[in-house]
């Protein structure tokens, strides 16, 4: 596998900024998860899919729309009728589910270099996310490791919350050093930390 | 305005895309019936009312969605996948209010 570099890195500065005298309330950092794997399922054919999701990672997804779970190494969520986003620490993912994801079930796009993947977490994570989308982060709406699909300025982004204040979010990674900045700019208030 | 969405909940209407008239019924693409083509791409009942719209979540899940919407007002009294077999991914009850 070619060596991934991240389109962040010459906006990546790691350590305290903004406002952090009273405190770092926001930490951010990016995961950068080996496997990035979007899975679409053909009509009737959901739960086939939901069963192979289960054998290849070993995460059962919750009922309903943007149900999702994470095991802090393995992610899935789901951001469309019969269609969901699971991410891996390693390498592979798309692979594996190519041999558990029969032509009739549906499909594998791997997305692994398609996406970059940016963590926001503490107090404030929900307060900042809130300044950027228009969507309920409030933890009853939003629980742990449920999924959203949502846009910042049609930059599209799909949103994992992976901890009480901890949310993943997936953007195109051509757009990620943009938003990168934008989310930096956006703790400055609150003081961040990347790390 | 918000509409919705039967799988991403409420959103601002700045996440969708009209995608017109949802009273259409596009002729057989095999067909030479004028007529009907016309009909097709240029009558339109423009009520002044409840009107029935086919919208995409092109910001969010990417479905599209038939909508009533009132064009008097902007209430929306409905909202549905257009696909029928996408009904059972409708949110949850639990999080109908997220
Ligand atoms: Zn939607």
């Amino acid at each position: 596998m070619a060596e991934r570099q991240s389109p962040l890195e010459p906006e990546f500065h790691v350590g305290s900024h903004g406002n952090f005298e009273h405190g770092v309330e926001i930490l951010l950092t990016e995961t950068r998860p080996g496997s990035i794997v979007q899975l679409a399922a053909w009509p009737g054919e959901e739960k086939k899919l939901i069963a192979a999701i289960r054998t290849v990672t070993g995460l059962a997804l919750p009922d309903g729309a943007g149900g999702g779970s994470s095991d802090g190494v393995k992610s899935v969520f789901g951001f469309a009728p019969g269609k969901f986003t699971v991410a891996d620490e390693a390498e592979g993912l798309a692979a594996a589910f190519a041999k558990a994801v029969t032509p009739a079930i549906g499909t594998v796009t791997d997305l692994s270099h398609g996406r970059t993947a940016i963590r926001i977490a503490g107090p404030k994570a929900e307060w900042v996310l809130a300044k950027f989308f228009a969507i309920d982060f409030a933890l009853p709406a939003f629980p742990v490791g449920a999924g959203r699909s949502t846009a910042h300025h049609d930059v599209f982004a799909q949103i994992q919350r992976t901890g009480a204040d901890q949310f993943d979010i997936y953007v195109f990674r051509s757009f990620a050093r943009s938003f990168w900045k934008a989310l930096c700019h956006a703790s400055e208030e609150v003081g961040y930390e990347v790390q | 305005m918000l509409i919705t969405c039967p799988y991403c909940g409420p959103r601002d209407v700045i996440e969708f895309t009209y995608q017109g008239d949802g009273n259409r019924e596009r002729p057989d693409p095999a067909s030479q019936n004028f007529e009907a083509w016309n009909a097709y791409v240029y009558d339109r009942l423009n009520p002044a009312g409840d009107h029935n719209e086919i919208w995409q979540h092109s910001g969010g899940c990417r479905a599209h969605l038939r909508v009533v919407r009132n064009t008097l007002t902007h209430e929306i009294s409905s909202v549905a996948f257009v696909r029928g077999d996408h009904a059972s991914a409708a949110r949850r009850k639990a999080e109908d209010k997220a």
